[in-house]
Formats: structure tokens, C-alpha cells, sequence
């Protein structure tokens, strides 16, 4: 099997991406373990994760059957592009020193605090603030990756890459959590988060103008000059351009600034 | 009604998130490469980097002038802005 850039950049964002939610998902989920037990922890957990593969199926072969290729270009790129952006903007702004980086340690703290305030409430068995909180925190974390493989696979017509990427990204994450028994705290994550917001801005521009040819007589794509080697200019375009606004936003920060705020 | 509000609010958070002059100004580019792929007046060899440079070159921009802004606005409220910025 080859792999074509479409294929690695694919495969690069859905695993980076997998990755850093997957460690803010385990936070949650070791807090909850080793505070309050792990049989509802887990059971949350699990049904999470269950909600999370129907939703990709679901959503995933129903956005295949109703929109032809081009309209689902433009509007599976649009949807990437602007949900990357997102995810860019707020790496800016950590790396300029404008928000505070993501601390899993303190997270840590904060969810085992709360999960020893909170009473025992026990429904069908389970200790349900554990069930709650685990399945909450693995659902909503879990969520972009969904947002990420569908967008991803059906553009690249690849949701098992995309999928086995996500899957690649859980297994590492689990299983040194489970060596190291705590949370992953020493990661890049903003480094990744960088990462992926270029990795995503740069194939949602890529398909969004793409599928504009949904407006043109015969509904066809548009056809980029060289071809998927604008992949790589947009690509460097991102890289070359955020590098240039932390240094300008870095510069624009005085010693009278007020400190970041929490990251969140 | 208030179920569908939060719905549509969840999922406005979770797409657009803390910024949406970032998302309109993608729909504002993408609404005037529409307009000139109807009209047929450019060829897919221009008008496709035109776009790609127009969306790359509008997003950046508007993310260091809104991060700008917000610095601006928390040295005059002594409160970092970005707190309001979620």
C-alpha cells in the first residue's frame, strides 16, 4: 500500500491530535479512578466510547449518502478550516505568552478535589458522579477527534486511516498512562496543538476552494495548478506565518501586562 | 426551545469557538470565490491560489489583531480580556 500526502497528512493529524486529547481525556478519567473507584469510572469510560465510534459511523456514511463531492468538499473543508484555525489561534496565543499553557497536573488536582467534595450518589449500581464525569470528559474530549476523523476520511475517502489513526493514538496514550499511573504532564501538548491547528487550517483551505467548483455549470471540483503540491505551500504558508505573529504578539507584550489567563 | 438553543450554542462553541470574525471572514472569502466560479471569470489555475492566499493572509491577520485588540482592552480594564474571550 502507498501512502500519498494526503494519506501522511491525514494519518500525522488524526494521531496528533488523538494524542493530545486522549491525555486530557486520561486526566479526567485517573482522577475519577483513584478517587472515587474504577468500576463506574470505567464503565463511563467505556459507554463513552461506544457514543463515539456510533457517532462516526453514523454521522460519517450519512454525510457520504446526502452530499455529492463537491458540495461535501466545501462544506467538510470549510468546517476544517475554521475548526483548525481555532485550534491554531489558541497555540498562538500560548506560545506568545497570551494564555496559559494547559497544566494536566493542575487539572489533576482540580478534578480529584472535586471528586473528594462531591457526596456518594449511587444510581443502577454505579457511583454516578465517577460515571458522569468520566463519561462527560471521554465523550466531549473525544468529540473533536470524532469531528477530526470524519472530516479527515471522508475528504481523503479514508475514514479507516483516520479511524485506525485515532486508534494508534489511544492505545499509546493508554498504555503509558498505565505505566507511568498518572497524568501525562511532561508532553509538548502546545507544541502538538500547533501542530495539528496547521496540519488542519492547511487541508480545510485545500478542500474548501476545491469544492467552490460546486458553484461552477458542471458542479466538478476546482483543479489547483500543481496539484496536491499546494498542499505543502499552504502548509509552509501556516508554519512561516504563525511563527511570524508569536514573534509579533511577543513584542507587543510589555512588563505592564496583566498575566495570562488559565488556559482552558 | 432552550434544548435546541444549547444545542446550536455547543455546537457554535465547538466549531467556531472563542473568535467568530475568524469564521466570517472565511465565509466572506468563500462567498466571493463563489460568486466568481458562477460567474466563470477566472480559470481554476488563478482563481485557486487567489483564494488560498486570500483565506491564508485574512485569518492570520485577524488573529494577531484580535489577540492585539485583547491585549489592548485587558491593559485598560487591568483584567485580562481573555477571560470575556470564551
Amino acid at each position: 500500500m502507498s501512502l500519498d500526502a494526503i494519506d501522511l497528512g491525514l494519518m500525522a493529524a488524526v494521531i496528533l491530535a488523538s494524542a493530545v486529547e486522549f491525555v486530557e481525556a486520561l486526566t479526567i478519567v485517573l482522577a475519577m479512578g483513584v478517587s472515587r473507584g474504577w468500576r463506574s469510572t470505567l464503565i463511563g469510560t467505556g459507554l463513552a466510547l461506544v457514543g463515539l465510534a456510533l457517532v462516526t459511523v453514523v454521522a460519517g456514511y450519512a454525510l457520504v449518502e446526502w452530499l455529492p463531492e463537491s458540495l461535501l468538499q466545501l462544506f467538510i473543508g470549510t468546517l476544517l478550516l475554521i475548526f483548525g484555525l481555532q485550534w491554531l489561534r489558541k497555540a498562538i496565543l500560548r506560545s506568545s505568552g497570551l494564555k496559559a499553557l494547559h497544566n494536566e497536573d493542575e487539572e489533576y488536582r482540580a478534578q480529584q478535589a472535586a471528586a473528594q467534595r462531591a457526596g456518594h450518589d449511587e444510581r443502577l449500581g454505579l457511583d454516578w458522579f465517577a460515571f458522569v464525569v468520566s463519561f462527560k470528559g471521554v465523550f466531549l474530549e473525544g468529540l473533536e477527534v470524532v469531528f477530526i476523523v470524519i472530516t479527515f476520511g471522508l475528504n481523503a475517502d479514508s475514514i479507516p486511516t483516520a479511524a485506525a489513526g485515532a486508534g494508534v493514538a489511544a492505545a499509546i496514550v493508554l498504555i503509558v498512562g498505565a505505566i507511568a499511573h498518572r497524568p501525562l504532564s511532561n508532553i509538548p501538548e502546545n507544541t502538538l496543538k500547533f501542530a495539528v491547528g496547521v496540519l488542519l487550517s492547511t487541508f480545510g483551505t485545500f478542500w474548501a476552494v476545491e469544492g467552490l467548483g460546486v458553484f461552477a455549470a458542471g458542479s466538478e471540483s476546482l483543479e489547483w495548478p500543481v496539484g496536491d503540491l499546494w498542499l505543502v505551500i499552504l502548509l509552509v504558508a501556516y508554519v512561516v506565518l504563525s511563527r511570524l505573529a508569536v514573534a509579533t504578539l511577543r513584542r507587543g507584550s510589555g512588563p505592564g501586562r496583566p498575566a495570562a489567563v488559565p488556559a482552558d | 426551545m432552550r434544548f435546541v438553543l444549547a444545542f446550536m450554542r455547543f455546537w457554535y462553541d465547538f466549531v467556531v469557538g472563542d473568535d467568530g470574525w475568524i469564521a466570517a471572514g472565511v465565509a466572506v472569502i468563500l462567498g466571493i470565490g463563489a460568486a466568481l466560479v458562477s460567474a466563470d471569470v477566472l480559470a481554476d489555475a488563478v482563481l485557486t491560489p487567489l483564494m488560498a492566499v486570500a483565506i491564508v493572509a485574512v485569518v492570520m491577520a485577524r488573529v494577531v489583531a484580535g489577540a492585539r485588540s485583547s491585549s489592548r482592552n485587558s491593559d485598560r480594564a487591568g483584567v485580562p480580556v481573555d477571560l470575556r474571550d470564551r
